[in-house]
């Protein structure tokens, strides 16, 4: 069971909000305040790719976020509900040196705006995992937390 | 936070520049005003583009892809366009994605309008 568990219309003005809930679960679970705007702008990276997914295969349910607060980390995963993008998604991530030798002006607005996002989120998440299945995807990442600061 | 955009223009030695002031959050909801912002200066013919990024409080790939965009649309005229950016989290996306190749980042507006290589 997440700790908290977000669900939002595939609109890009709620992934502000979910960057913000992210932050403050992240903070409370113990991660590192200097990673905060890390864990931040991992989610919305990962967010903003599911959206992106969602609408442009008009898949009208929405996007999950699940924020889960384990004993030593603290983890984020970001499921989106189109069959099969994340294989493309997987390929990406499991070679995050391809990104470097190619042309950076090749990503030009829409195009190569989902390779981008995930070179974020691999350039700056150490342990990220995606998968994909027949029901969508997930990018799951993780961080760990330091138990002693936790607020009370 | 959402975006503010404010844009002046400046002369320097190498001619007019435009400086486009952006503030606020940079993502996937509010990204399009600045593409609408970079596509209407060089539809009006401002082709040398200065984009202060301090008052810029998150940026992600999509501010990315616009900002690649702008390049792009000032270089089919022989223009330019750089960044002025101090904040070590922004530049930290930059570097990456591989970006801080790709655009000229100085540390203030003055510094870049100033520059003509």
């Amino acid at each position: 069971m997440a700790t908290v568990e977000l669900r939002f219309s595939a609109q890009p003005e709620h992934v502000r909000t979910a960057r913000l809930v992210a932050a403050a679960v992240a903070r409370r679970a113990g991660v590192d305040e200097a990673v905060l705007d890390e864990v931040r702008l991992a989610v919305g990276e990962a967010c903003s790719r599911a959206v992106g997914l969602h609408r442009s295969n008009h898949v009208t349910s929405p996007i999950r976020v699940m924020l889960t607060e384990e004993e030593k980390t603290f983890s984020i995963e970001v499921g989106d509900e189109v069959p099969g993008a994340g294989v493309a998604a997987a390929d990406a991530a499991g070679v995050p040196g391809s990104r470097e030798s190619a042309p950076a002006e090749e990503f030009d607005d829409a195009e190569g705006e989902d390779e981008m996002g995930l070179a974020v989120i691999t350039g700056l998440v150490d342990d990220v995992e995606v998968s994909a299945g027949e029901a969508g995807g997930v990018i799951r990442m993780t961080w760990p937390t330091n138990p002693a600061a936790v607020l009370p | 936070m959402d975006l503010s955009l404010s844009t002046r223009n400046v002369s320097g030695p190498g001619g007019d520049r435009t400086v486009v002031e952006v503030g606020g959050e940079i993502d996937v909801y509010t990204a399009p005003k600045l593409r609408e912002q970079l596509v209407e200066l060089v539809n009006d013919g401002s082709y040398h583009l200065v984009v202060d990024m301090e008052g810029v409080d998150f940026l992600d790939s999509t501010g990315l892809g616009v900002l690649v965009g702008g390049l792009k649309r000032v270089r089919a005229h022989e223009g330019s366009l750089r960044l002025v950016c101090n904040q070590e989290r922004i530049l930290k996306i930059f570097r990456i994605t591989g970006l801080t190749k790709v655009f000229p980042i100085h540390t203030t507006v003055d510094e870049a309008v100033a520059a003509t290589d």
